[in-house]
Protein backbone atom coordinates (compact mmCIF):
# COMPACT_ATOMS: atom_id res chain seq x y z
CA UNK A 1 0.00 0.00 0.00
CA UNK A 2 1.37 3.26 -0.99
CA UNK A 3 1.91 6.55 1.56
CA UNK A 4 -0.81 7.95 -0.57
CA UNK A 5 -3.15 5.33 -0.38
CA UNK A 6 -2.49 5.03 3.17
CA UNK A 7 -3.23 8.33 4.23
CA UNK A 8 -5.91 8.24 1.84
CA UNK A 9 -7.47 5.56 3.56
CA UNK A 10 -6.74 6.61 7.40
CA UNK A 11 -8.70 9.58 6.03
CA UNK A 12 -11.76 7.49 5.33
CA UNK A 13 -11.43 5.59 8.78
CA UNK A 14 -11.58 9.24 10.76
CA UNK A 15 -14.89 9.64 8.64
CA UNK A 16 -16.91 6.50 9.20
CA UNK A 17 -15.57 6.80 13.18
CA UNK A 18 -17.16 10.51 12.99
CA UNK A 19 -20.27 8.63 11.88
CA UNK A 20 -20.28 5.60 13.83
CA UNK A 21 -19.72 7.74 17.06
CA UNK A 22 -23.27 9.30 15.85
CA UNK A 23 -24.35 6.36 15.77
CA UNK A 24 -23.51 5.19 18.96
CA UNK A 25 -24.30 8.51 20.35
CA UNK A 26 -28.28 8.46 18.93
CA UNK A 27 -28.69 4.84 20.25
CA UNK A 28 -29.73 6.66 23.59
CA UNK A 29 -32.43 8.26 21.36
CA UNK A 30 -34.34 5.20 20.74
CA UNK A 31 -34.65 4.53 24.38
CA UNK A 32 -38.31 5.51 25.57
CA UNK A 33 -39.04 7.58 28.03
CA UNK A 34 -36.58 10.22 29.99
CA UNK A 35 -33.11 9.37 29.72
CA UNK A 36 -31.47 11.04 32.70
CA UNK A 37 -34.72 10.29 34.65
CA UNK A 38 -33.60 6.54 33.71
CA UNK A 39 -29.68 7.02 34.17
CA UNK A 40 -29.95 7.84 37.85
CA UNK A 41 -32.95 4.94 38.54
CA UNK A 42 -31.45 1.80 36.69
CA UNK A 43 -33.60 -0.66 36.72
CA UNK A 44 -35.08 -0.10 40.05
CA UNK A 45 -38.59 1.09 40.82
CA UNK A 46 -37.77 4.42 42.92
CA UNK A 47 -38.55 8.09 43.70
CA UNK A 48 -36.52 10.54 41.44
CA UNK A 49 -36.75 14.13 42.33
CA UNK A 50 -37.47 16.71 39.29
CA UNK A 51 -34.28 18.76 40.86
CA UNK A 52 -32.13 15.65 40.55
CA UNK A 53 -33.11 15.15 36.57
CA UNK A 54 -32.30 18.91 36.00
CA UNK A 55 -28.82 18.52 37.61
CA UNK A 56 -28.12 15.92 35.85
CA UNK A 57 -29.35 17.13 32.21
CA UNK A 58 -27.47 20.25 33.17
CA UNK A 59 -24.44 18.23 33.70
CA UNK A 60 -24.98 16.08 30.58
CA UNK A 61 -25.87 19.02 28.46
CA UNK A 62 -29.10 17.24 28.09
CA UNK A 63 -31.34 20.83 28.21
CA UNK A 64 -29.20 21.72 24.78
CA UNK A 65 -30.12 20.87 21.65
CA UNK A 66 -29.50 17.88 20.27
CA UNK A 67 -26.36 18.65 17.74
CA UNK A 68 -24.91 20.76 20.86
CA UNK A 69 -25.38 17.78 23.02
CA UNK A 70 -23.54 15.57 19.64
CA UNK A 71 -20.40 17.84 19.72
CA UNK A 72 -20.35 18.10 23.05
CA UNK A 73 -19.88 14.58 23.62
CA UNK A 74 -17.53 14.09 21.29
CA UNK A 75 -15.38 16.64 22.66
CA UNK A 76 -15.59 14.61 25.84
CA UNK A 77 -14.73 11.71 24.42
CA UNK A 78 -12.28 12.14 22.12
CA UNK A 79 -10.46 13.25 25.53
CA UNK A 80 -11.65 9.72 26.78
CA UNK A 81 -13.86 11.51 29.05
CA UNK A 82 -16.95 9.40 28.51
CA UNK A 83 -19.18 10.11 31.63
CA UNK A 84 -19.17 7.83 34.75
CA UNK A 85 -21.42 4.42 34.72
CA UNK A 86 -24.16 4.69 36.62
CA UNK A 87 -24.12 0.56 37.41
CA UNK A 88 -20.66 0.39 38.48
CA UNK A 89 -20.38 3.86 40.07
CA UNK A 90 -17.29 4.30 38.30
CA UNK A 91 -15.92 6.31 34.97
CA UNK A 92 -17.12 4.44 32.06
CA UNK A 93 -13.47 4.35 30.47
CA UNK A 94 -12.29 2.68 33.81
CA UNK A 95 -15.10 0.02 33.48
CA UNK A 96 -14.01 -0.58 29.79
CA UNK A 97 -10.25 -0.76 30.41
CA UNK A 98 -11.21 -3.46 33.26
CA UNK A 99 -12.91 -5.77 30.82
CA UNK A 100 -10.36 -5.33 28.43
CA UNK A 101 -8.38 -8.03 29.36
CA UNK A 102 -10.56 -10.73 29.55
CA UNK A 103 -12.09 -10.03 25.94
CA UNK A 104 -8.10 -9.82 24.93
CA UNK A 105 -7.30 -13.07 26.33
CA UNK A 106 -10.39 -15.21 24.86
CA UNK A 107 -9.78 -13.53 21.68
CA UNK A 108 -6.24 -14.93 21.67
CA UNK A 109 -7.07 -18.45 23.02
CA UNK A 110 -10.20 -19.53 20.78
CA UNK A 111 -8.19 -18.05 17.83
CA UNK A 112 -5.33 -20.30 18.93
CA UNK A 113 -7.98 -22.79 19.66
CA UNK A 114 -9.04 -22.44 16.05
CA UNK A 115 -6.15 -22.35 13.92
CA UNK A 116 -4.86 -25.61 15.74
CA UNK A 117 -7.73 -27.73 14.13
CA UNK A 118 -8.99 -25.49 11.24
CA UNK A 119 -6.11 -25.48 9.66
CA UNK A 120 -4.52 -29.25 9.68
CA UNK A 121 -8.04 -30.78 9.03
CA UNK A 122 -8.88 -28.26 6.73
CA UNK A 123 -5.76 -28.88 4.54
CA UNK A 124 -6.30 -32.91 4.80
CA UNK A 125 -10.09 -32.77 3.89
CA UNK A 126 -8.40 -30.81 0.99
CA UNK A 127 -5.85 -33.18 -0.13
CA UNK A 128 -8.30 -36.16 0.56
CA UNK A 129 -11.27 -34.89 -0.82
CA UNK A 130 -14.12 -37.02 -1.61
CA UNK A 131 -12.79 -39.56 0.49
CA UNK A 132 -14.34 -41.05 4.33
CA UNK A 133 -11.72 -38.64 6.31
CA UNK A 134 -13.01 -35.29 4.24
CA UNK A 135 -16.99 -36.08 4.34
CA UNK A 136 -16.17 -36.36 8.69
CA UNK A 137 -14.72 -33.43 8.33
CA UNK A 138 -17.56 -31.12 6.56
CA UNK A 139 -20.16 -33.07 8.59
CA UNK A 140 -18.19 -32.05 11.81
CA UNK A 141 -17.87 -28.54 10.24
CA UNK A 142 -21.63 -28.65 8.98
CA UNK A 143 -23.23 -29.49 12.44
CA UNK A 144 -20.61 -26.66 14.23
CA UNK A 145 -22.21 -24.14 12.17
CA UNK A 146 -25.58 -25.52 13.10
CA UNK A 147 -25.24 -25.24 16.80
CA UNK A 148 -25.87 -21.82 18.01
CA UNK A 149 -23.00 -20.51 20.57
CA UNK A 150 -25.20 -20.38 23.14
CA UNK A 151 -26.62 -23.69 23.38
CA UNK A 152 -23.21 -25.26 22.55
CA UNK A 153 -22.36 -23.58 25.79
CA UNK A 154 -24.74 -24.05 28.04
CA UNK A 155 -24.42 -28.21 27.12
CA UNK A 156 -20.36 -27.66 27.67
CA UNK A 157 -20.98 -26.28 31.35
CA UNK A 158 -23.59 -29.02 31.97
CA UNK A 159 -21.56 -31.73 31.29
CA UNK A 160 -17.75 -30.51 31.74
CA UNK A 161 -18.66 -28.68 34.67
CA UNK A 162 -21.74 -30.30 36.41
CA UNK A 163 -21.82 -33.61 35.72
CA UNK A 164 -17.93 -34.45 35.47
CA UNK A 165 -17.08 -31.61 37.96
CA UNK A 166 -13.90 -30.95 35.56
CA UNK A 167 -14.27 -27.08 35.43
CA UNK A 168 -16.07 -24.53 38.09
CA UNK A 169 -19.60 -23.21 36.45
CA UNK A 170 -19.33 -19.96 38.26
CA UNK A 171 -17.06 -18.05 36.22
CA UNK A 172 -16.95 -14.45 37.38
CA UNK A 173 -12.82 -14.19 37.18
CA UNK A 174 -10.07 -14.89 34.72
CA UNK A 175 -8.40 -18.14 35.39
CA UNK A 176 -7.26 -20.78 33.43
CA UNK A 177 -10.02 -23.53 34.16
CA UNK A 178 -12.45 -20.58 34.08
CA UNK A 179 -11.45 -19.98 30.57
CA UNK A 180 -11.39 -23.37 29.38
CA UNK A 181 -15.07 -23.78 28.23
CA UNK A 182 -15.54 -20.39 26.71
CA UNK A 183 -12.33 -20.88 24.65
CA UNK A 184 -13.86 -24.46 23.00
CA UNK A 185 -17.45 -22.97 22.40
CA UNK A 186 -16.10 -20.06 20.73
CA UNK A 187 -13.37 -21.80 18.81
CA UNK A 188 -15.26 -24.70 17.44
CA UNK A 189 -17.96 -22.50 16.02
CA UNK A 190 -15.33 -20.50 14.68
CA UNK A 191 -13.04 -23.49 13.48
CA UNK A 192 -16.18 -25.16 11.77
CA UNK A 193 -16.47 -21.59 9.74
CA UNK A 194 -12.95 -21.66 9.18
CA UNK A 195 -12.32 -25.50 8.38
CA UNK A 196 -14.88 -25.12 5.68
CA UNK A 197 -12.53 -22.04 4.04
CA UNK A 198 -9.44 -23.43 3.89
CA UNK A 199 -10.56 -26.31 2.55
CA UNK A 200 -12.41 -24.51 -0.34
CA UNK A 201 -9.48 -22.16 -0.59
CA UNK A 202 -6.85 -25.44 -1.36
CA UNK A 203 -9.20 -27.46 -3.53
CA UNK A 204 -9.37 -23.74 -6.06
CA UNK A 205 -6.17 -23.74 -5.68
CA UNK A 206 -4.83 -27.11 -6.36
CA UNK A 207 -6.78 -27.15 -9.76
CA UNK A 208 -4.57 -24.36 -10.84
CA UNK A 209 -2.45 -24.67 -13.76
CA UNK A 210 0.64 -24.12 -12.29
CA UNK A 211 0.51 -27.36 -9.86
CA UNK A 212 -0.02 -29.39 -12.93
CA UNK A 213 2.40 -27.88 -14.36
CA UNK A 214 4.71 -28.47 -11.11
CA UNK A 215 3.38 -32.23 -11.06
CA UNK A 216 4.19 -32.67 -15.06
CA UNK A 217 7.83 -31.35 -14.05
CA UNK A 218 8.43 -34.39 -11.21
CA UNK A 219 7.84 -32.14 -8.42
CA UNK A 220 6.68 -34.28 -4.97
CA UNK A 221 3.59 -33.55 -4.20
CA UNK A 222 4.56 -32.97 -0.44
CA UNK A 223 6.58 -30.08 -1.98
CA UNK A 224 4.04 -28.67 -4.26
CA UNK A 225 1.42 -28.39 -1.14
CA UNK A 226 3.59 -26.62 1.27
CA UNK A 227 5.67 -24.63 -1.29
CA UNK A 228 3.95 -23.54 -3.62
CA UNK A 229 -0.08 -23.77 -2.86
CA UNK A 230 -0.52 -23.30 0.83
CA UNK A 231 1.08 -19.69 0.45
CA UNK A 232 -1.62 -18.85 -1.92
CA UNK A 233 -4.46 -20.42 -0.37
CA UNK A 234 -4.01 -19.16 2.84
CA UNK A 235 -3.35 -15.32 2.08
CA UNK A 236 -6.75 -14.40 1.10
CA UNK A 237 -7.92 -16.21 4.62
CA UNK A 238 -5.96 -13.55 6.22
CA UNK A 239 -8.94 -11.05 5.52
CA UNK A 240 -11.21 -13.17 6.84
CA UNK A 241 -9.41 -14.29 10.42
CA UNK A 242 -8.78 -10.07 10.43
CA UNK A 243 -12.73 -9.46 10.36
CA UNK A 244 -12.70 -12.65 12.99
CA UNK A 245 -10.26 -10.98 15.66
CA UNK A 246 -11.80 -7.56 15.03
CA UNK A 247 -15.04 -9.21 16.26
CA UNK A 248 -13.95 -10.86 19.13
CA UNK A 249 -12.25 -8.09 20.57
CA UNK A 250 -15.39 -6.69 20.26
CA UNK A 251 -16.57 -8.77 22.89
CA UNK A 252 -18.04 -12.39 22.36
CA UNK A 253 -21.67 -11.28 24.10
CA UNK A 254 -23.42 -14.04 23.91
CA UNK A 255 -20.85 -16.87 25.07
CA UNK A 256 -19.70 -14.56 27.83
CA UNK A 257 -22.71 -14.03 29.53
CA UNK A 258 -23.36 -17.91 29.24
CA UNK A 259 -19.90 -18.22 31.30
CA UNK A 260 -20.16 -14.55 33.43
CA UNK A 261 -16.82 -14.13 31.37
CA UNK A 262 -15.97 -10.59 32.71
CA UNK A 263 -15.09 -9.48 29.24
CA UNK A 264 -16.58 -6.66 26.89
CA UNK A 265 -19.23 -8.73 25.73
CA UNK A 266 -20.85 -9.26 29.22
CA UNK A 267 -19.86 -5.76 30.37
CA UNK A 268 -22.28 -4.63 27.02
CA UNK A 269 -25.30 -6.77 28.01
CA UNK A 270 -24.81 -5.87 31.82
CA UNK A 271 -24.83 -2.30 30.96
CA UNK A 272 -27.85 -2.93 28.56
CA UNK A 273 -29.72 -4.95 30.68
CA UNK A 274 -29.76 -1.77 33.13
CA UNK A 275 -29.88 1.33 30.56
CA UNK A 276 -26.01 2.56 31.71
CA UNK A 277 -26.31 4.50 28.73
CA UNK A 278 -23.33 6.07 28.74
CA UNK A 279 -21.53 3.08 29.07
CA UNK A 280 -23.16 1.55 26.28
CA UNK A 281 -22.26 4.72 23.83
CA UNK A 282 -18.52 3.92 24.95
CA UNK A 283 -18.72 0.19 24.35
CA UNK A 284 -20.26 0.21 21.29
CA UNK A 285 -18.02 3.25 19.74
CA UNK A 286 -15.19 0.94 21.11
CA UNK A 287 -15.83 -2.60 19.25
CA UNK A 288 -16.71 -0.38 16.33
CA UNK A 289 -13.08 1.68 16.29
CA UNK A 290 -11.42 -2.21 16.79
CA UNK A 291 -12.88 -3.49 13.84
CA UNK A 292 -12.14 -0.66 11.67
CA UNK A 293 -8.23 -0.72 13.10
CA UNK A 294 -8.00 -4.43 12.52
CA UNK A 295 -9.22 -4.07 9.50
CA UNK A 296 -6.75 -1.63 8.05
CA UNK A 297 -3.82 -3.46 9.97
CA UNK A 298 -5.07 -6.55 7.50
CA UNK A 299 -4.97 -4.25 4.66
CA UNK A 300 -2.13 -3.29 5.60
CA UNK A 301 -0.17 -6.83 6.28
CA UNK A 302 -2.13 -7.83 2.63
CA UNK A 303 0.04 -5.64 1.06
CA UNK A 304 3.21 -6.33 3.23
CA UNK A 305 2.50 -10.20 2.36
CA UNK A 306 1.38 -9.64 -1.27
CA UNK A 307 4.81 -8.10 -3.27
CA UNK A 308 1.99 -7.78 -6.50
CA UNK A 309 0.01 -5.20 -4.06
CA UNK A 310 3.42 -3.53 -3.18
CA UNK A 311 4.74 -2.42 -6.26
CA UNK A 312 1.31 -0.91 -7.49
CA UNK A 313 2.45 2.71 -6.77
CA UNK A 314 -0.98 4.22 -6.77
CA UNK B 1 -40.28 -25.50 -17.63
CA UNK B 2 -40.00 -29.41 -17.46
CA UNK B 3 -35.87 -29.12 -17.04
CA UNK B 4 -36.25 -26.75 -14.26
CA UNK B 5 -38.75 -28.74 -12.64
CA UNK B 6 -36.20 -31.93 -13.26
CA UNK B 7 -33.59 -29.94 -11.76
CA UNK B 8 -35.07 -29.58 -8.58
CA UNK B 9 -36.77 -32.71 -8.10
CA UNK B 10 -33.55 -34.35 -8.92
CA UNK B 11 -31.15 -33.12 -6.48
CA UNK B 12 -32.12 -35.56 -3.39
CA UNK B 13 -30.91 -33.46 -0.55
CA UNK B 14 -33.14 -30.31 -1.68
CA UNK B 15 -36.09 -32.93 -1.96
CA UNK B 16 -35.55 -34.67 1.45
CA UNK B 17 -34.43 -31.07 3.58
CA UNK B 18 -37.64 -29.60 1.58
CA UNK B 19 -39.79 -32.12 3.54
CA UNK B 20 -38.73 -32.08 6.79
CA UNK B 21 -38.75 -28.41 6.44
CA UNK B 22 -42.73 -28.72 5.48
CA UNK B 23 -42.65 -30.79 8.38
CA UNK B 24 -41.49 -28.38 11.21
CA UNK B 25 -43.93 -25.79 9.52
CA UNK B 26 -47.02 -28.38 9.80
CA UNK B 27 -45.58 -29.08 13.41
CA UNK B 28 -46.13 -25.15 13.93
CA UNK B 29 -48.90 -24.95 12.48
CA UNK B 30 -50.63 -27.07 14.08
CA UNK B 31 -49.01 -27.01 17.62
CA UNK B 32 -52.44 -26.86 19.35
CA UNK B 33 -53.42 -30.32 18.13
CA UNK B 34 -49.94 -31.71 18.83
CA UNK B 35 -49.70 -30.39 21.96
CA UNK B 36 -53.47 -32.02 22.14
CA UNK B 37 -54.96 -29.10 23.86
CA UNK B 38 -52.57 -28.13 26.62
CA UNK B 39 -51.60 -24.10 26.85
CA UNK B 40 -47.64 -23.07 26.78
CA UNK B 41 -48.21 -20.34 28.72
CA UNK B 42 -50.43 -21.32 31.61
CA UNK B 43 -49.03 -23.35 34.56
CA UNK B 44 -49.54 -25.17 37.74
CA UNK B 45 -47.54 -24.31 40.55
CA UNK B 46 -48.10 -27.71 41.74
CA UNK B 47 -46.54 -29.57 39.17
CA UNK B 48 -43.45 -26.98 38.98
CA UNK B 49 -40.17 -28.45 37.85
CA UNK B 50 -41.38 -32.18 36.94
CA UNK B 51 -38.98 -34.55 35.69
CA UNK B 52 -40.32 -35.92 31.82
CA UNK B 53 -42.56 -38.53 32.25
CA UNK B 54 -46.11 -39.77 30.42
CA UNK B 55 -48.10 -36.91 31.72
CA UNK B 56 -45.23 -34.31 30.14
CA UNK B 57 -43.02 -35.45 27.96
CA UNK B 58 -40.31 -32.74 28.26
CA UNK B 59 -40.92 -32.23 32.17
CA UNK B 60 -42.03 -29.03 33.16
CA UNK B 61 -40.78 -25.51 34.18
CA UNK B 62 -40.42 -23.59 36.89
CA UNK B 63 -43.72 -22.03 36.46
CA UNK B 64 -45.58 -25.80 36.23
CA UNK B 65 -45.75 -25.22 32.20
CA UNK B 66 -45.30 -27.93 30.29
CA UNK B 67 -42.21 -28.17 27.98
CA UNK B 68 -43.50 -30.04 25.07
CA UNK B 69 -45.98 -27.77 24.42
CA UNK B 70 -43.64 -24.73 24.91
CA UNK B 71 -41.27 -26.16 22.67
CA UNK B 72 -43.99 -27.04 19.72
CA UNK B 73 -45.61 -23.77 20.01
CA UNK B 74 -42.13 -22.00 20.03
CA UNK B 75 -41.85 -23.38 16.18
CA UNK B 76 -44.36 -21.28 15.30
CA UNK B 77 -42.77 -17.81 17.14
CA UNK B 78 -39.10 -19.25 15.27
CA UNK B 79 -40.66 -19.68 12.56
CA UNK B 80 -42.89 -16.61 11.95
CA UNK B 81 -40.14 -14.06 13.03
CA UNK B 82 -37.50 -15.07 11.10
CA UNK B 83 -39.65 -15.32 7.80
CA UNK B 84 -40.53 -11.53 8.44
CA UNK B 85 -36.97 -10.55 9.41
CA UNK B 86 -35.44 -12.85 6.27
CA UNK B 87 -38.22 -11.06 4.21
CA UNK B 88 -37.89 -7.64 5.43
CA UNK B 89 -33.84 -7.56 5.33
CA UNK B 90 -34.43 -8.65 1.50
CA UNK B 91 -36.94 -6.45 0.31
CA UNK B 92 -35.49 -3.25 1.68
CA UNK B 93 -31.49 -4.43 1.50
CA UNK B 94 -32.62 -4.96 -2.75
CA UNK B 95 -34.20 -2.12 -3.26
CA UNK B 96 -31.60 0.39 -1.84
CA UNK B 97 -28.71 -1.83 -3.47
CA UNK B 98 -30.61 -1.86 -6.69
CA UNK B 99 -31.39 1.98 -6.34
CA UNK B 100 -27.65 2.85 -5.48
CA UNK B 101 -26.23 0.71 -8.00
CA UNK B 102 -28.67 1.76 -10.53
CA UNK B 103 -29.16 5.89 -9.99
CA UNK B 104 -25.18 6.26 -8.65
CA UNK B 105 -24.18 9.97 -7.92
CA UNK B 106 -25.20 10.86 -4.68
CA UNK B 107 -28.35 8.19 -4.35
CA UNK B 108 -25.69 5.89 -4.46
CA UNK B 109 -22.91 8.13 -1.93
CA UNK B 110 -25.89 8.16 0.84
CA UNK B 111 -27.10 4.63 0.67
CA UNK B 112 -23.88 2.71 0.43
CA UNK B 113 -22.12 5.07 3.18
CA UNK B 114 -24.83 4.48 5.63
CA UNK B 115 -24.09 0.81 4.70
CA UNK B 116 -20.44 0.99 5.48
CA UNK B 117 -20.99 2.11 8.91
CA UNK B 118 -23.64 -0.23 9.37
CA UNK B 119 -21.07 -3.07 8.49
CA UNK B 120 -18.66 -1.28 10.59
CA UNK B 121 -20.50 -2.70 13.77
CA UNK B 122 -19.12 -6.49 13.87
CA UNK B 123 -21.96 -9.58 14.61
CA UNK B 124 -24.69 -9.02 17.03
CA UNK B 125 -23.27 -6.12 18.97
CA UNK B 126 -25.35 -3.61 17.03
CA UNK B 127 -28.15 -5.30 17.34
CA UNK B 128 -28.14 -6.07 20.98
CA UNK B 129 -27.75 -2.44 21.95
CA UNK B 130 -30.27 -1.60 19.36
CA UNK B 131 -32.89 -3.95 20.75
CA UNK B 132 -32.01 -3.33 24.15
CA UNK B 133 -32.85 0.17 23.74
CA UNK B 134 -35.75 0.22 22.47
CA UNK B 135 -37.42 -2.37 24.67
CA UNK B 136 -36.89 -6.04 24.71
CA UNK B 137 -39.88 -7.81 22.77
CA UNK B 138 -39.42 -9.72 19.44
CA UNK B 139 -40.90 -7.06 17.04
CA UNK B 140 -37.48 -5.12 18.44
CA UNK B 141 -35.37 -7.70 17.74
CA UNK B 142 -36.56 -8.12 14.23
CA UNK B 143 -36.18 -4.30 13.82
CA UNK B 144 -32.51 -4.61 15.60
CA UNK B 145 -31.01 -7.22 13.19
CA UNK B 146 -32.65 -6.09 10.29
CA UNK B 147 -31.12 -2.92 10.80
CA UNK B 148 -27.47 -4.35 11.16
CA UNK B 149 -27.95 -7.12 8.12
CA UNK B 150 -29.91 -4.77 4.91
CA UNK B 151 -26.38 -3.60 4.21
CA UNK B 152 -24.85 -7.28 3.25
CA UNK B 153 -27.80 -7.56 0.36
CA UNK B 154 -27.77 -4.02 -0.84
CA UNK B 155 -24.21 -4.33 -1.49
CA UNK B 156 -24.63 -7.13 -3.21
CA UNK B 157 -28.01 -6.23 -5.33
CA UNK B 158 -25.60 -2.92 -6.22
CA UNK B 159 -22.26 -4.70 -7.22
CA UNK B 160 -24.91 -7.39 -9.10
CA UNK B 161 -26.47 -3.62 -10.74
CA UNK B 162 -23.44 -2.57 -11.71
CA UNK B 163 -22.80 -5.48 -13.63
CA UNK B 164 -25.53 -5.13 -16.02
CA UNK B 165 -25.99 -0.83 -15.72
CA UNK B 166 -23.36 0.24 -18.42
CA UNK B 167 -23.83 -2.66 -20.86
CA UNK B 168 -25.06 -1.80 -24.48
CA UNK B 169 -28.59 -3.15 -24.08
CA UNK B 170 -29.47 -1.15 -20.89
CA UNK B 171 -28.28 1.92 -23.03
CA UNK B 172 -30.32 0.59 -25.83
CA UNK B 173 -33.43 0.14 -23.65
CA UNK B 174 -33.48 3.54 -22.11
CA UNK B 175 -32.62 5.28 -25.70
CA UNK B 176 -35.58 3.47 -27.09
CA UNK B 177 -38.09 5.19 -23.94
CA UNK B 178 -38.11 2.54 -21.40
CA UNK B 179 -39.09 4.45 -18.36
CA UNK B 180 -37.14 4.23 -15.11
CA UNK B 181 -39.88 2.15 -13.01
CA UNK B 182 -39.61 -0.20 -15.88
CA UNK B 183 -35.79 -0.31 -15.74
CA UNK B 184 -35.60 -1.03 -12.69
CA UNK B 185 -38.63 -3.76 -12.37
CA UNK B 186 -37.78 -5.61 -15.75
CA UNK B 187 -33.86 -5.34 -16.45
CA UNK B 188 -31.94 -4.29 -12.99
CA UNK B 189 -34.31 -5.93 -10.44
CA UNK B 190 -34.30 -9.85 -12.62
CA UNK B 191 -30.37 -9.72 -12.51
CA UNK B 192 -30.20 -9.79 -8.92
CA UNK B 193 -32.92 -12.13 -7.48
CA UNK B 194 -31.01 -14.96 -8.30
CA UNK B 195 -28.30 -14.58 -6.29
CA UNK B 196 -30.16 -12.81 -3.24
CA UNK B 197 -32.54 -15.55 -3.28
CA UNK B 198 -30.05 -17.81 -2.39
CA UNK B 199 -28.43 -16.12 0.08
CA UNK B 200 -31.41 -15.69 1.78
CA UNK B 201 -32.34 -19.12 1.73
CA UNK B 202 -28.69 -20.07 3.31
CA UNK B 203 -29.43 -17.49 6.29
CA UNK B 204 -32.47 -18.36 7.64
CA UNK B 205 -30.70 -20.66 9.91
CA UNK B 206 -28.22 -17.94 10.65
CA UNK B 207 -30.99 -15.75 11.56
CA UNK B 208 -33.07 -17.97 13.41
CA UNK B 209 -29.86 -18.54 15.58
CA UNK B 210 -29.82 -14.39 16.04
CA UNK B 211 -33.02 -13.74 17.19
CA UNK B 212 -32.75 -17.08 19.16
CA UNK B 213 -29.70 -15.67 20.89
CA UNK B 214 -31.11 -11.88 21.56
CA UNK B 215 -34.12 -13.54 23.52
CA UNK B 216 -31.55 -15.77 25.22
CA UNK B 217 -29.69 -12.09 26.92
CA UNK B 218 -33.40 -11.34 27.29
CA UNK B 219 -33.88 -8.96 24.90
CA UNK B 220 -35.45 -10.30 22.90
CA UNK B 221 -39.35 -12.81 23.76
CA UNK B 222 -40.41 -12.24 27.09
CA UNK B 223 -41.47 -15.05 29.54
CA UNK B 224 -44.36 -16.31 29.46
CA UNK B 225 -44.02 -16.55 25.72
CA UNK B 226 -42.81 -20.02 24.35
CA UNK B 227 -39.54 -19.13 22.45
CA UNK B 228 -36.87 -21.36 22.33
CA UNK B 229 -34.42 -18.81 23.20
CA UNK B 230 -35.73 -17.04 26.13
CA UNK B 231 -36.98 -20.77 27.49
CA UNK B 232 -33.52 -21.58 27.47
CA UNK B 233 -32.18 -18.36 29.65
CA UNK B 234 -35.24 -19.28 31.99
CA UNK B 235 -33.68 -23.01 32.15
CA UNK B 236 -30.12 -22.36 33.05
CA UNK B 237 -30.83 -21.51 36.41
CA UNK B 238 -31.98 -24.53 36.98
CA UNK B 239 -29.23 -26.40 34.87
CA UNK B 240 -28.46 -28.84 38.05
CA UNK B 241 -32.32 -29.55 39.36
CA UNK B 242 -34.00 -29.88 35.60
CA UNK B 243 -31.29 -30.30 33.10
CA UNK B 244 -34.48 -30.55 30.36
CA UNK B 245 -35.39 -27.28 30.66
CA UNK B 246 -31.99 -26.60 28.57
CA UNK B 247 -31.80 -29.76 26.20
CA UNK B 248 -35.14 -29.98 24.33
CA UNK B 249 -35.54 -25.77 23.58
CA UNK B 250 -31.90 -26.29 22.31
CA UNK B 251 -32.42 -29.37 20.33
CA UNK B 252 -35.49 -27.93 18.60
CA UNK B 253 -33.47 -24.67 17.50
CA UNK B 254 -30.27 -26.76 16.34
CA UNK B 255 -32.86 -29.04 14.34
CA UNK B 256 -34.61 -26.46 12.73
CA UNK B 257 -31.66 -24.75 12.16
CA UNK B 258 -29.84 -27.91 10.39
CA UNK B 259 -32.65 -28.37 8.31
CA UNK B 260 -32.99 -24.45 7.18
CA UNK B 261 -29.14 -24.52 6.44
CA UNK B 262 -29.10 -28.11 4.73
CA UNK B 263 -32.39 -26.42 2.13
CA UNK B 264 -30.33 -23.40 1.83
CA UNK B 265 -26.72 -25.47 0.62
CA UNK B 266 -28.69 -27.45 -1.73
CA UNK B 267 -30.86 -24.78 -3.06
CA UNK B 268 -27.42 -22.82 -4.04
CA UNK B 269 -25.90 -26.09 -5.26
CA UNK B 270 -28.64 -25.96 -7.94
CA UNK B 271 -29.34 -22.67 -8.60
CA UNK B 272 -25.46 -21.98 -8.60
CA UNK B 273 -23.50 -23.98 -10.18
CA UNK B 274 -20.56 -22.21 -9.84
CA UNK B 275 -20.21 -23.62 -6.13
CA UNK B 276 -18.01 -26.37 -5.62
Amino acid sequence: MGRKNLVRRLGQMILALLGISFISFCLVMLAPGDVARQMIAGNQEIMVSQAEVDALKAELGLDQPFFFQYISWLGRAVQGNFGNSFMMKRPVLDVVLASLPATVVLAASSSAFMLIFALPLGIYAAVKQNTWFDYLVRGFSFIGMSVPNFWMGLMLLWIFGLQLGWFPILGGEVSLENMALPTVTLGIAMASKYIRQVRVAILEELNQDYVTGARSLGMSETYILWREVLPNALLPLVTLFGLSLGSLLGGAAVVETVFSWPGLGYTAVQAITYRDFQLIQAIVLWIASMYMIINLLVDISYAYFDPRLRKVGR
Amino acid sequence: MDTKKNKFLSNKGFVLFSILAVVIVLIAAFAPVLAGGIDPTAGNLADAIMAPDAKHLFGTDKMGRDIYARVLYGARISLASTFVLVLAVFVIGTALGVLAGYFGGWVDAVIMRIADMMIAFPGLVLAIAVAGMLGASMRNAIIAIALVTWPKYARMARSLVLKVRHTDYVYAAIVTGSGTWHMLWKYMLPNTITTLVITAATDIGGMMMELAALSFLGFGAQPPTPEWGSMLNEGRDFMQSAPWLMVYPGLAIFITVVIFNMLGDNLRDILDPREE
